[in-house]
């Protein structure tokens, strides 16, 4: 009787410790089970250009320890990850060669799965757009990409950023670099577009794949 | 020529600093006959080289005097210094080892006088002080030097200045057409103690070493402390000789990094704690001290130091891997990174930069002219198939002083074993 107690307590108390958070990012997210490795050097930080203090809400070392620390919502609905410009910069520096970059865009995309990514969030609304503009034509439309980039606010504040960049533009004209005749479906093209789009969906269901077996495998 | 006696009951001991010196009197004083070969033309290696030990604050002059007391009353060691092993043959028991003897231009007559020295005119860097200055090519390497003996750097045999070291010696110890030998002798078992080097911390860019005048290594520092040092034991910073009462000290300069050096150097936390103290002595409470960590790792008996060095209200830890180092106009390094406690960015200016680099051995494992086991850092594993050869010291792993003892006497102790083993087969 009594030594069920005390395991119920140790149980519990055990409980309180696991971290449940660090598992589902080593699972779910790409490259996240090198969280644990951090050592907590701070030279990723430290060797970051953007200067995160003004944009970001957490450099990468203390994402990776709130991971640890298992504070879910915290880190899921960070800015910081969408902040990072790869310049691999942390990766190339790391002591412990943890690929830093890699694991902030898998945590991204991990938060962008499950809904919990912040919302309007510039580099996230990039990253969508250009993924759809990608995959529908087989290449990056510019002239579309630009379009949707600079209309995302509403018409005005479109003509208005169209307006300010129309020399840019025209230069590019100029120099054969865009091509207007994309505005309306022309423009260079991929040779196999079917083709590419069935690659793109035998990706997704061989990543799918592996993600339910790793889930199967951590049980 | 240089005559060596040595047979199979012989001890080998190739390297003559703290390890290489403690191993041989050890196996000396058990009745065995020692053959101890130095590359540099002194004895007492990377040890001396440094202004004070931890923990004590002793300086290692104190325990050279002991072991070369040791030494002198000892017959049965034989030292050749400014001597390299270029090959090993042969087998547990019997080794046939080639040494090959670079010329001192000195020979026995020498009185360390100095004559020669101070006639002589051209001028080499000081090697024993890190290069940090130059002293001239007829030369004491210390003041402690074993043997005490000087030495005719080879840069101006050949040249008037050469003649002119030659005239100046009353005891006729200058012999400018001594030439490179190569000896071969035997062993019965050998003790490889070479020892260590600092990392060279130029690979670590981003920390401008090499660049930035004021960014100095940690072995750099001990000579800047010592009052035989370039500076005579003022702390004064390389680039225009301003007195560095705002010292930084930098952890993990090259260790615990898989891009440098992948284990952790173990010496370096209590190095730096060491030379905090340093700076206190020289200024007082206008010496201020910064150490930069990942973590403190005072290992063993040394957490007492740490504490005592952390109660200072002059020395300021810092729990970050500094990023980056930058210039300033008066050419003061600027440590940049981000604080662990608290995550903040900082960017502070000091007078001095000390890189605590780490230790890599200084002859890696696959560079050794015989079959040893080493692991991905270079130093040598003990390896069970072989027999007859030894690691010791520094060769074998990071230590400290008192660790690298401690390795030396167990590695005489196997040597002891092996060639007692060939006095029985030939009784």
């Amino acid at each position: 009787m009594g030594a069920n107690n005390v395991n119920d307590v140790n149980t519990q108390m055990a409980e309180r410790y696991k971290n449940n958070f660090l598992k589902e990012i080593e699972e779910q997210a790409e490259m996240g089970d090198w969280v644990k490795m951090c050592m907590q050097c701070g030279l990723c930080s430290g060797s970051c250009p953007t200067s995160f203090q003004a944009g970001w809400d957490h450099p990468p070392q203390e994402l990776f320890m709130m991971i640890r620390a298992g504070k879910r919502d915290e880190v899921l609905s960070s800015s910081s990850m969408w902040m990072c410009t790869s310049c691999y910069n942390c990766y190339v520096r790391c002591p412990r060669k943890v690929p830093v970059t890699h694991v902030m865009h898998g945590i991204a995309e991990y938060a962008y799965r499950i809904g919990r990514a912040p919302k309007n969030q510039p580099t996230q609304h990039l990253s969508k757009t250009f993924w759809d503009n990608c995959t529908k034509y087989g290449r990056v439309n510019e002239v579309k990409l630009t379009q949707s980039l600079y209309f995302k606010d509403g018409i005005g504040s479109g003509i208005k950023k169209a307006m300010e960049m129309q020399s840019v533009a025209l230069g590019l004209v100029k120099s054969g670099r865009l091509n207007p005749m994309e505005a309306i479906g022309g423009g260079h093209k991929c040779k196999d577009l079917k083709g590419i789009h069935a690659m793109l969906a035998k990706a997704k269901e061989l990543e799918a794949q592996r993600k339910a077996a790793k889930a199967t495998a951590a049980g | 020529m240089t005559s060596v006696v040595a047979t199979n009951q012989t001890i080998l001991v190739v390297g003559g600093g703290i390890s290489g010196m403690t191993a041989a009197l050890e196996a000396a004083e058990t009745g065995k006959q020692v053959v101890l070969v130095e590359k540099n033309p002194y004895l007492g290696g990377r040890t001396v080289q440094l202004y004070r030990y931890f923990p004590k604050m002793c300086h290692p002059t104190c325990g050279l005097e002991i072991n070369l007391r040791r030494l002198k009353a000892n017959p049965r060691i034989q030292v050749l210094t400014m001597a390299e092993v270029t090959g090993i043959s042969g087998d547990k028991g019997a080794y046939s080892v080639s040494v090959k003897l670079k010329p001192r231009y000195v020979n026995d007559n020498c009185t360390a006088c100095g004559e020669c020295g101070k006639a002589v005119k051209t001028e080499i860097d000081d090697a024993f002080n890190y290069n940090l200055g130059k002293i001239k090519a007829a030369y004491l390497p210390s003041s402690m030097a074993y043997p005490q003996r000087y030495v005719i750097d080879a840069a101006i045999v050949g040249t008037s200045d050469g003649e002119v070291a030659k005239a100046a010696c009353k005891y006729n110890a200058v012999e400018l057409d001594m030439q490179e030998e190569v000896v071969t002798l035997n062993a019965g078992a050998i003790v490889w103690a070479t020892g260590w080097q600092p990392y060279d911390a130029t690979k670590i860019v981003y920390y401008g070493y090499g660049r930035f005048p004021n960014v100095i290594s940690n072995v750099e520092f001990e000579r800047l402390a010592d009052p035989h040092g370039p500076t005579g034991g003022k702390i004064l910073r390389p680039s225009d000789g301003k007195e560095a009462k705002n010292v930084a000290f930098i952890q993990c300069a090259g260790s615990r990094d898989e891009n440098h050096l992948r284990h952790c150097s173990r010496f370096c936390c209590m190095a730096s704690l060491k030379q905090t103290h340093y700076v206190q002595e020289a200024f007082g409470d206008a010496g201020k001290s910064t150490i930069y960590y990942i973590d403190i790792r005072a290992i063993d008996r040394f957490e007492d130091f740490y504490q005592n060095v952390k109660s200072n209200p002059n020395v300021n830890f810092v729990k970050s891997k500094v990023a980056r180092i930058t210039e300033d106009k008066e050419g003061n390094p600027i440590c940049n990174g981000v604080n662990v406690e608290g995550y903040k960015r900082y960017a502070t200016a000091h007078d001095l930069v000390v890189l605590a680099v780490g230790m890599e051995p200084s002859v890696k494992g696959m560079d050794i002219p015989a079959e040893v086991m080493s692991d991905s850092s270079g130093f040598i594993m003990a390896d069970p198939a072989n027999a007859g050869i030894f690691g010791a010291g520094c060769a074998t792993n990071a230590l400290d002083v008192n660790r690298a003892v401690q390795s030396a006497t167990a590695a005489a102790l196997r040597a002891i074993q092996v060639v007692n083993k060939v006095a029985r087969a030939e009784a």
